[in-house]
């Protein structure tokens, strides 16, 4: 069953009018895109800063309006809803786990606010769904009257996701759950959300920059570049066997052990200026495959292999 | 950059159209029939109908305003009742007598005050930044009306080095070393509160920047500790200072109309405070709208200052 | 609220200002209780009395009304204006701060230009105008005073609101289910309370001195009801005849503003976190050196760090950051040294050349020699010397260690300058070299860019050849490319591999990442709560780690290729290094602990280049 469908959903950011001259486009944080998402899946969402992985996830969650296209989850379009009917289907867990958390409120009130709020729960009640919550997260119950900044990161985005679980949500987009924890405390947050999903029956969103973690949790992958998805697979074979350039490229920048230092063949690191988008395809400009057609025209996405898409013009053959 | 300094003067014309309307809502306050207000004990009958004629008085709220705001333009600010002269006039020559008193003071509070900032910084927690932060304390807590009288007694009446008040002698004088002398103790007196309050600030935007990673890249090229201090650190330090001056130049400007009372200055303060106890609203009218008008050219200035600093803001 | 009380009296300006402050009150308050004379009946026969005389404590006035009387009255009169004008401007200021800050878009965007408009006035034009219109009198003055703060406080209110509406709680809120009433008044509100208390609280000694103004001028408070203002502006005709008359009300200004700003500055730093725990305080140019002990003999390595102990004193807390480190590299030669946050690895770093900021931090043990000299008991003109010229660094987040307003062309240069005297035309060209030898695309233009107009990729580039202007023999590179995307970061490490073959240069590498210590680094260092818990050549340390904590967290690392699958984690936290147990700081969280492991020290065993700090390796150390 499909638990998030996404057609043509793009942003374009305005660009402040200027006194003299024309009106200038806006930047094109995310370009048209879609993909669904079954349930039980967890989807994997790659890409450098600026690809616009954040905007995407902000979209996912009704934090920011589309400018094109719609979302569908478990096959109700959720256009222009209000944030509370959002809340109860789709969460968020997000990257800096102690800023997400209110300085100034204890952990139960943090706790408290969507069984109130979504669900309109009595104080009984909510202190049995709480516990029950932190029971499933393994967090002690005597946090639950301590202030966000007695926690470590670790903990806090425990709490976090704690957060997110109480809407009983059927989605929970992660975006970067552990890039700002250290690598120890890193497994014991992604072992926890493996197992909550399964206890929980969840569909995850898990966006990072970090590609093993993403292969790790992933069972299919989404790649970004410059706003647009420029390869989608499985999560096993897509880094192993990339169809795109970037993908390849990201692949084989990461210092892996045992593999000797060499810096992947490019000639550029720069990202495009997203002022003055080039024509044609937005790697073009650091792939080592680029010919003129690449320069001239934007490539679609297209079949590769059964589970395979890519939107390049020479995709790599395996 | 000629091409900032067009964009904020264009900029400003929304300020300044906002600053009259301002004012004139104000002066709308202002209960019962506004000619008779505006001429107050002089409201005979045929002054009155006068006043009514010259300013529109007598129409809806909006024509008003576009008839004063058209007079303006045309450099007419009205007639002042209490002087029997153009108000334009008064207020051009009161405000010359203003800008040297403020002036001074602006520049003597932004030297003295930057400085001891920064001395303050770089010796955190030493005699001179302990003797800066009490001298700074004592300048931002004594009104500078009393602060004016105070040094009046003590350098005019007991030492007799300075005159007592005035910005001339009235005999014999006029010349710049008079104008000096008649200066010191006013230009001293507006100067102490803006230069503790640059001062703090200074200090705390030094100690600010000189925590960021930049400062320990600079350190560690091996940079001299003198050149971070009044270099690097100084320098980004100036991107939070300016504006501060900025706003300053308005508690200078604004300090300004007690020192002037004090010290029987004859700037254009001491003209306003004059024409509102003789309830001579079109002087006071036109003189708030020209020094705020002065103070937003100012304004501009010191953003273009700020911009030259700064290559991060867009010009 | 009671920790907040202790924090401001222990500031002993505040706690003055609280005390002075609080007499006045006491005096005010008292004054039913007092037996005072009617301050307003005018006995003109006493004018002018001198103080303490007869009947009159403070003598008389120029209608010969009792000073104090007036003084009390007038002092009681004036706070309670001021207080009043105050809590107008912060509730009304602060609101509109609020919503134009919250909402954004077009609702801020019209608020603050009304506010922009009425700041654009000097602020006595505006009291001045609406005194004009409303006519003089006490009343008017307060609206007046209060009118021309709310800008202040609409301006800075809506500043910290506009920062604290983009943060991720405030989305947290939204994904809730709260509505926009509830998270202004739920989430937003009890976060920029402290600073409203803080504006007002650095305001309000300024709006009764604006008060006490607008009553000298003649148009606050008007006779024969006195406030302090008036009092001094009636007094100054005679203030040359009698100056008590203008002293008393004027010092009573002076010790009612000066006691709020005292109590208000001390309410700042108590509700300023920041200032709290002491971080405000300049960096010293070195850090400072307080050795116990012995300094550790010469040993004949290049760069040589011999139990090195680094300290944060933070009040009566002691960090202990670097605990006893020793580490040396020889020309030419990468010495990787790996830790998780805290493990105290940049300390060490930043340790070498007294870079560790300073208060709060401090050396207080061991040595750091170059080519024999040590650096710690080196004087600063000594230590600056070396800085960038023998030992050079090159930092982690390249934007925030560039500085921002000088052109890239102008910071390398000045590397070079502060060492060698090259004239301004051979620095440029220099500058030219060493940015065309990291590669830098367009070298030539690239010189006159600011930090800003660079990617981070490029940035770092700079950092590079900034450490590279002097030739060093050591350079130091804390985390260079953790802050990069990986394509570039593998062009950076690329480009330090290469450089440092060229240049026979000798790295200290710190960094998280076991897989750049293995592609760049020729030994490896493993740090663990300030101390190294294992160190040895980098092969042999990733494939055959001994260490429990070495093996377990190079296991934690997922590898690309793994597939799906469960991850190894290593439960518990890393200790705080301000209460370090006993023994082996790694024993908490180790399967493999025992009770020797929780007792004494425990020293860092093996044959060189070979060691590890445990009582039970996982592979035998020889």
């Amino acid at each position: 069953m499909t638990a998030l469908a996404v057609t043509d959903l793009s942003k374009t950011f305005p660009l402040p009018r200027r006194l003299f001259g024309p009106a200038r486009p806006g930047v094109r944080a995310v370009r048209p895109m879609s993909f669904t998402v079954e349930s039980g899946e967890t989807l994997g969402i790659v890409g450098e800063s600026g690809c616009g992985k954040s905007t995407l996830a902000r979209m996912l969650v009704g934090l920011l309006d589309p400018t094109t296209g719609h979302i569908e989850i478990a096959g109700k379009a959720l256009d222009n809803a209000d944030p509370a009917v959002f809340g109860r289907l789709i969460q968020y867990v997000f990257q800096d786990p102690i800023s997400s958390l209110n300085p100034r409120k204890t952990i139960r009130q943090i706790m408290e606010t969507p069984l109130k709020r979504l669900y309109g729960m009595e104080k009984a009640e909510r202190t049995a769904r709480i516990a029950e919550i932190f029971d499933s997260v393994n967090l002690r119950e005597e946090f639950l009257d301590r202030y966000p900044h007695e926690f470590s990161g670790g903990q806090a985005q425990r709490i976090g996701i704690a957060r997110a679980l109480a809407a009983s949500p059927r989605i929970i987009v992660l975006d970067e759950p552990v890039s700002a924890l250290d690598v120890s405390v890193q497994a014991q947050v992604l072992n926890l959300m493996a197992r909550l999903r399964d206890e929980f029956d969840l569909t995850y969103l898990f966006i990072s920059h970090d590609l093993a973690v993403v292969e790790a949790v992933s069972d299919r992958v989404v790649v970004l570049y410059f706003g647009a998805v420029v390869e989608i697979g499985n999560a096993k074979t897509i880094f192993s066997a990339p169809k795109h350039p970037y993908t390849k490229l990201l692949a084989d920048s990461a210092p892996v052990v045992g593999r000797p230092l060499t810096a992947p063949e490019q000639k550029g690191s720069e990202l495009p200026d997203p002022l003055n988008p080039p024509p044609g395809c937005a790697f073009a400009g650091r792939c080592p495959r680029a010919t003129q057609i690449c320069r001239a025209e934007d490539p679609a996405l297209r079949q590769m292999q059964e589970d395979q898409f890519a939107a390049c013009h020479h995709p790599i053959e395996s | 950059m000629g091409r900032y300094i067009l964009k904020r003067l264009l900029s400003a014309i929304p300020v300044l159209l906002g600053i009259t309307v301002i004012v004139f809502l104000i002066m709308a306050m202002i209960p019962g029939d506004p000619a008779t207000a505006i001429l107050g004990s002089y409201a005979t009958p045929e002054n009155v109908a006068k006043l009514n004629r010259d300013l529109g008085l007598d129409k809806p709220l909006v024509q008003r305003y576009f008839i004063w705001l058209g007079n303006m333009l045309t450099g007419d600010f009205g007639r002042s009742f209490s002087l029997n002269r153009p108000a334009l006039d008064e207020i051009v020559e009161r405000f010359s007598a203003t800008l040297v008193l403020a002036g001074t003071s602006f520049v003597l509070c932004s030297l003295l005050g930057i400085l001891a900032g920064v001395v303050s910084a770089a010796r955190q927690y030493g005699l001179a930044d302990k003797a800066i932060t009490f001298v700074v304390l004592i300048g931002i807590s004594v009104p500078s009306f009393f602060l004016g009288m105070m040094m009046i007694l003590l350098f005019a009446v007991n030492l007799r080095w300075l005159p007592v008040s005035g910005m001339y002698a009235i005999y014999g004088g006029g010349d710049l070393p008079d104008l000096l002398r008649h200066l010191a103790m006013p230009a001293l007196a507006l100067a102490a509160v803006a230069t503790g309050v640059i001062a703090r600030l200074s200090r705390s935007a030094m100690l600010e920047v000189l925590r960021q990673d930049y400062i320990r890249t600079a350190r560690a090229k091996g940079v001299p500790e003198r050149r971070v201090l009044m270099g690097h650190a100084l320098r980004a330090a100036m991107v939070s200072i300016i504006p501060v001056l900025g706003i300053q130049a308005g508690f200078v400007l604004s300090g300004a109309v007690y020192i002037e009372l004090v010290f029987q200055w004859p700037g254009v303060g001491r003209m306003l405070v004059d024409a509102i106890l003789k309830r001579d609203i079109i002087l006071v009218q036109g003189g708030v709208v020209f020094v705020a008008a002065c103070y937003v050219l100012f304004n501009i200035a010191v953003d273009v200052a700020q911009s030259l600093l700064d290559p991060r803001i867009k010009t | 609220m009671s920790a907040f009380l202790r924090l401001l009296f222990r500031n002993r300006l505040a706690a003055l200002g609280a005390v002075v402050l609080g007499a006045i009150l006491l005096l005010v308050l008292a004054i039913p209780l007092l037996p005072l004379p009617d301050p307003d009946v005018i006995a003109t026969a006493d004018r002018f009395q001198p103080p303490f005389s007869e009947g009159h404590l403070l003598g008389t006035d120029h209608l010969g009304r009792d000073l104090l009387s007036r003084l009390l009255y007038g002092t009681r009169l004036s706070l309670a204006v001021g207080v009043v004008a105050a809590l107008i401007a912060a509730s009304i200021g602060s609101a509109i701060g609020i919503i134009a800050g919250y909402f954004g878009g077009r609702i801020d965007n019209i608020i603050m230009r009304g506010v922009d408009m009425l700041m654009a006035f000097p602020y006595i034009l505006l009291a001045l105008a609406i005194v004009a219109a409303l006519g003089p009198g006490l009343l008017n003055a307060l609206i007046a005073v209060a009118a021309v703060n709310i800008p202040f406080f609409a301006r800075n209110i809506r500043g910290i609101t506009a920062g604290l509406a983009q943060r991720e709680f405030i989305d947290a809120a939204r994904l809730a289910g709260l509505g926009h009433t509830r998270i202004i008044l739920q989430e937003l509100f009890p976060n920029v309370l402290p600073v409203i208390v803080i504006a007002m609280s650095t305001t309000v000694g300024w709006m009764i001195l604006e008060t006490a103004g607008l009553s000298f001028l003649g148009l606050g408070s008007q006779p024969p009801q006195a406030d302090l203002g008036s009092m001094l502006g009636e007094a100054r005709a005679a203030l040359i005849s009698a100056p008590h008359t203008s002293f008393v009300p004027g010092v009573m200004i002076f010790l009612i503003v000066m006691s709020v700003n005292l109590l208000g500055d001390g309410i700042r730093d108590a509700l300023d976190p920041r200032l709290k725990s002491g971080a405000l305080s300049r960096p010293l140019p070195m850090t400072q050196v307080r050795r116990r002990g012995d300094v550790p003999p010469a040993t004949d390595d290049l760069l040589a760090i011999q139990h090195l102990e680094t300290q944060f004193h933070v009040g009566k807390r002691i960090y202990r950051a670097v605990n006893r480190v020793s580490l040396a590299v020889k020309p030419g030669e990468c010495l990787g040294v790996i830790g998780e946050s805290g493990s105290g690895k940049s300390v060490t770093a930043l340790s070498v050349m007294g870079l560790v900021s300073s208060p709060p931090g401090v050396i207080t043990g061991g040595a750091v020699r170059l080519e024999g000299e040590d650096l710690l008991g080196a004087k600063y003109e000594t230590l600056r010397a070396k800085r960038g010229e023998k030992v050079a660094y090159i930092f982690q987040d390249p934007l925030a260690t560039l500085h921002p307003l000088y052109k890239v062309g102008h910071q390398l240069a000045e590397a070079i300058q502060v060492h060698h005297k090259p004239s301004d035309r051979e620095a440029r060209a220099r500058a030219l070299d060493l940015l065309k030898s990291v590669r830098m695309p367009n070298a030539e233009s690239r010189l006159d860019n600011y930090p800003h107009e660079m990617s981070g990729g490029m940035r770092q580039r700079v950092g590079i050849a900034m450490a590279l202007a002097n030739d060093p023999e050591v350079i130091i590179a804390d985390e260079p490319t953790t802050a990069l995307d990986v394509t570039v970061q593998a062009q950076i490490l690329a480009l330090l591999d290469d450089l440092r073959r060229e240049r026979g240069l000798a790295i200290v590498f710190i960094t998280h990442d076991f897989g750049v210590v293995a592609q760049l680094c020729d030994s490896v260092a493993v740090m663990y709560a300030g101390r190294i818990v294992e160190q040895g050549p980098t092969d042999t340390v990733l494939n055959a780690p001994a260490h429990p904590y070495t093996k377990r967290l190079i296991a934690c690392v997922p590898e690309l290729g793994g597939g799906q699958r469960e991850l190894a984690a290593i439960p518990g936290l890393p200790p705080v290094v301000d209460n370090l147990p006993e023994g082996c700081a790694f024993a908490p969280r180790c399967d493999k602990a025992r009770d020797e492991c929780r007792r004494g020290d425990i020293p860092l065993d093996g044959q060189a280049p070979r060691a590890v700090r445990c009582l039970f390796p996982e592979e035998p150390v020889t």
